[in-house]
């Protein structure tokens, strides 16, 4: 720390407390509900303290609830093994593709240069539900229904990737590529044992954000499969809820939706030490 | 450069290609939106058909809900990537109706095939939704429901009114309410899906138009009429009962379940279907099942009430002989122990009258009672071209219009009149729209 | 913005742009070139029959009163977004990064709700605002406020705003905290030992370094509240009541994958489009201009 001041601390304890108790509430309301009863959460208020049915439930929900019943017959385990593939994909291809892109637009001058730039941020633009029809037909022609590569590859360019890569590599101080040249490094040579060390923090938000969207991607392959094989943890969880005429099993889908959470925090968690400033390599 | 992405594209495609199973029987696809327990159910109908015959299978694919369901169909179908069979809505009925030559109409599947199939083993109230003027049937009836009348009896008991018997006319139910408000109930009724259940139902129950040419039945020229003095009085009333709480507004689909649940309001109007989810939620009073209320002075009412909830639809331009087992496996659900079965798991109605007979000789009625109100109700009267159903394009977003301009009412922001002249007004441009992209 | 130096190469530069660029034209310009060309087309949903009719889809959403009236709650929605998202994960960003213990845990759950699947978010608001069991309209009632949002347009609209807040903050949070690890200790070192307190460093160091992250993030939330949020009015107030929370996007997405008029909603995000790269462009040429790289 650059200096003690106690009420600066104090004051950023009070202030991130109550920061997670409003972001987290709904996440505890989540929690709590996912130990109840069906009726105990029909009725007002609903209760703010965990209920008897914690064990009952999740038990429920891990061996035998979501292993045939509403979920749709396919266990738990092989719905979270293909969301985990899916954000894995995702996330890493994003990244590495963004990343590289934004290594060309910002370090080399050629035509078009600019004309890329805004091509790829333009994706950011037109939400897949708009373009879902025309879409659908381009994974169709393709032959990638039904498969790993058709749920992640129309996914892997990153509009915001690239946009953020690019804000922090105009960051990065000139100096430094100039070093490199005068060295005989080539661009390659810089990007990867320069410019890489110095976005980890960048590249793990990144990780978090993307692996995040990956994971929770719905439609995506609700509209590209018709295989159950392939089915996510998030369209179980949807599934779940989709019940016509009557109310869902709102405990047990709060339960999936607890477990759902579960590999994005612990990505979390992974990721904190990257974002934890380096005592080690300081002073950039 | 571009080439070798493409290329490199092109092979991923091809490595995430799985092996196909070998196919000794025909695969038919049923996309359906049917979650939570109703999802168990309909894989039960793929297998019983499957274990009941060699020929086909059927494999039942969950497609999300309905809209996601339909719009995925219909992207599979401009990819030449659609199922054999999907479960459309209610409200998408013109749509596919419009659609012909991606539809195959069920009674000329079942011609063309030489299946045995008689319109006249299905309840008509049920079927009349989904046949052409001339009377066939196009797609098949699969979870149907109509609305009825939820009331508490435990609060009818305490507020001294006769718990067997439930108001049956709305000024009955106005004294009713009354009563109840008076014994301490905070709001006197509520009501799901509004333009279901106050408008489109309303006018059914009522025998009056919902627009010409027989709610659209007979052609595409169709015009609304909910804006009759009728409808007027009725919603007029609503809006002025919002504000004593007899009626108590509570969202626009289903949201207003806990409202009856928490025993806030006594009664409660909602679909037939919602009555496991009822049973399950009254934990701490009884409750009964009764018609909708009509207004006593309109000549005719009541008449008969109608469905919603969805039907199965053949998408054609698969192999032809893929479509005989379509039709073994619609003959296969109409069976009457199977049918029985399904109406009996799921509450919704049976869609033949042989189903329905032997429900009520397996003492089913009598050990759930309230569960054949629904169909009492849509038996009432012989469906007269006000009652048959409704066939609009574009139906969904004009149910938003009528939510929305129905929610101006209830917040005392426009009067009755003057919301359901807009409604019809707007809901009028988009039937010409609908009508000039079909003709 | 420019960097003075750079690398030459004649192919190098396109084969790294080269899969990015072919994902974003096969699954991206193709597809979006097909949906926006819907837009001048009247056509049946499943293509069956299709006619040109030149602007008509255009002309009769601006003979609409009721679309018009949306750009202006859409303006408000998305500025009240946009700002508050970014505030409030700013203050909280800045703070987890001035603290040393338990700062893990702060950072683990602030960054939860992003977790979240925006499909269950909805299901979860409308649990916790429903007038009559949710927790927080329970709350509200208990002070007196009687919070309706069925009813009452003004609720509606603070409860999607609220909602779509509160899923950005995360996002937010974790990007700016990125930006403020990414400052090198040593200048903030220095101006200490030269006598600036917190609030001058912060002023004179912290948010200049910060401005490229600051920009990104802006440019990110306005495409984000003009797009990203029609899940969550679906799933909570589906526009209502009496179109108090008709935003611009969720009518897209309402009339064309909900109701199927692909022509109708082609032509609005052919409009929505045009504003947002407006307003895009206008950042790029006068804000990022005040941003320190």
């Amino acid at each position: 720390m650059v200096e003690r001041r106690p009420w600066l601390t104090l004051l950023a304890h009070v202030t991130l407390a109550i920061g997670v108790l409003m972001v987290a509430f709904p996440i505890w309301v989540t929690f709590v509900a996912s130990t109840h009863r069906p009726e105990d959460i029909m009725t007002a208020p609903i209760p703010l303290w965990p209920g008897t049915q914690l064990l009952a439930n999740y038990s429920e929900l891990l061996f035998s609830g979501l292993k045939n019943p509403s979920a749709g017959g396919v266990p738990l385990w092989r719905m979270m093994a293909n969301s985990l593939v899916m954000a894995l994909i995702i996330a890493i291809g994003k990244i590495v593709l963004s990343f590289m892109a934004a290594f060309a637009i910002v370090y080399f001058r050629f035509p078009f240069r600019m004309a890329a730039f805004w091509l790829i941020f333009m994706t950011l633009m037109l939400p897949v539900e708009v373009r879902i029809v025309p879409t659908f037909k381009v994974v169709a022609d393709l032959g990638m229904l039904n498969s790993y590569a058709g749920l992640t590859v129309p996914l892997l360019a990153s509009a915001t990737a690239t946009f953020l890569f690019r804000q922090f590599f105009l960051t990065v101080p000139d100096e430094l590529a100039e070093a490199a040249r005068m060295d005989g490094a080539g661009p390659l040579r810089f990007m990867k044992d320069i410019l890489l060390p110095l976005s980890t923090t960048n590249i793990a938000a990144l990780f978090v954000i993307m692996f995040t969207f990956g994971w929770n991607q719905y439609l995506w392959p609700l509209l590209m499969t018709t295989d159950r094989q392939y089915m996510t943890v998030v369209m179980g969880i949807q599934r779940m809820i989709n019940v016509a005429d009557t109310d869902p099993q709102w405990p047990m889908v709060m339960a999936a939706v607890i477990l759902a959470m579960l590999p994005p925090v612990a990505i979390v968690v992974v990721l904190q030490k990257w974002f934890v400033k380096g005592l080690v390599e300081t002073e950039k | 450069m571009l080439s070798k992405g493409l290329s490199a594209v092109a092979v991923i495609g091809a490595l995430g290609i799985g092996t196909l199973p070998a196919q000794a029987q025909t695969e038919i696809q049923w996309w359906h939106a049917m979650g939570g327990e109703l999802g168990q159910k309909v894989d039960a109908l793929a297998k019983g058909f499957n274990e009941s015959q060699k020929d086909f299978k059927v494999v039942a694919i969950y497609k999300g809900n309905y809209t996601e369901t339909m719009t995925g169909a219909i992207a599979a179908f401009r990819a030449k990537q659609h199922p054999h069979i999907v479960q459309v809505f209610e409200v998408g009925t013109a749509t596919m109706m419009a659609a012909k030559g991606a539809v195959y109409p069920v009674y000329k599947l079942m011609k063309d095939h030489g299946l045995p199939f008689d319109p006249k083993d299905y309840l008509p109230s049920v079927t009349g939704y989904y046949t052409d003027s001339a009377g066939n049937m196009l797609s098949m009836p699969f979870n149907s429901s109509t609305p009825v009348m939820y009331y508490n009896k435990t609060q009818f008991k305490k507020a001294g009114l006769d718990p067997e018997s439930p108001p049956k006319t709305w000024p009955e139910l106005e004294a009713a309410a009354k009563k109840l408000q008076a014994s301490g109930v905070k709001c006197g009724f509520t009501t799901g899906w509004q333009s279901w259940v106050q408008i489109e139902n309303f006018s059914a129950w009522h025998n009056v138009p919902i627009g010409t040419k027989s709610n659209g039945f007979d052609g595409l020229d169709t015009v609304f009429q909910f804006n009759s003095p009728l409808h007027v009085k009725h919603i007029a009333q609503l809006g002025e009962w919002q504000k004593s709480k007899i009626f108590d507004y509570g969202g626009r689909r289903s949201d207003s379940a806990p409202k009856f649940y928490t025993q806030e309001c006594a009664m409660y109007m909602n679909s037939s279907a919602a009555y496991a989810g009822v049973k399950a939620n009254a934990k701490d009073f009884e409750f009964g099942v009764g018609m909708l209320p009509y207004w006593p002075d309109v000549a005719g009412a009541p008449q008969n009430s109608i469905i919603g909830g969805a039907t199965l639809w053949v998408l054609d331009g698969h192999a032809k002989d893929t479509y005989k087992g379509v039709g073994a496996f619609f003959n296969y659900l109409a069976k009457p122990d199977v049918q029985a079965k399904w109406h009996q798991d799921t509450g919704y109605l049976p869609i033949t009258l042989a189903s329905y007979e032997l429900t009520k000789k397996q003492g089913f009625y009598d050990q759930n009672p309230g569960t054949d109100t629904s169909i009492k109700q849509m038996t009432n009267k012989e469906p007269t071209a006000n009652s048959k159903g409704l066939r609009f394009g574009n139906f969904v977003q004009i149910r938003d219009v009528i939510n929305e301009e129905l929610e101006g009412v209830w917040a005392g922001k426009k009067s009755a009149k003057d919301a359901l002249d807009a409604a019809v007004g707007r809901g009028n441009e988009m039937l010409r729209k609908f009508e000039e992209a079909n003709k | 913005m420019e960097k003075r130096v750079v690398f030459r190469s004649a192919w190098l530069p396109y084969a790294l742009l080269a899969p990015q660029l072919v994902i974003t034209a096969v699954f991206f310009v193709w597809p979006a070139s097909q949906a926006l060309y819907q837009s001048v087309l009247l056509e049946d949903a499943f293509g069956l029959k299709s006619q040109f009719v030149w602007a008509d889809n255009f002309t009769a959403l601006f003979r609409n009163s009721d679309y018009v009236s949306s750009f202006g709650r859409t303006a408000v929605f998305s500025i009240l977004v946009a700002g508050l998202a970014m505030g409030i994960a700013l203050l909280l960003a800045v703070m987890a990064d001035h603290v040393i213990r338990g700062a893990t845990t702060y950072k683990t759950f602030l960054i939860w709700p992003y977790a979240v699947a925006p499909a269950v978010a909805g299901a979860l608001w409308v649990f916790m605002f429903n007038p009559r069991i949710g927790i927080v309209a329970y709350a509200m009632h208990s002070f007196g406020y009687d919070w309706n949002h069925q009813i009452k347009g003004e609720d509606a609209f603070a409860l999607i705003t609220v909602a779509a807040v509160w899923k950005q903050i995360s996002y937010n949070f974790v990007f700016f905290l990125a930006g403020l690890q990414a400052i090198p200790k040593s200048l903030l070192e220095a101006a200490a030992i030269d006598g600036a307190g917190p609030g001058k460093r912060f002023r004179s160091i912290v948010l200049p370094l910060i401005s490229p992250t600051s920009f990104f993030l802006l440019v990110v939330n306005i495409v984000y509240a003009f797009f990203d949020t029609f899940g969550i009015v679906h799933a909570t107030t589906s526009g209502g009541p009496a179109k108090a929370t008709e935003i611009l996007v969720y009518k897209v997405f309402n009339d064309g994958f909900i109701g199927l008029d692909l022509g109708s909603s082609a032509a609005q995000s052919v409009i929505l489009m045009t504003i947002v790269i407006l307003l895009t462009v206008v950042q790029f040429k006068y804000i990022e201009r005040k941003v320190a790289y």
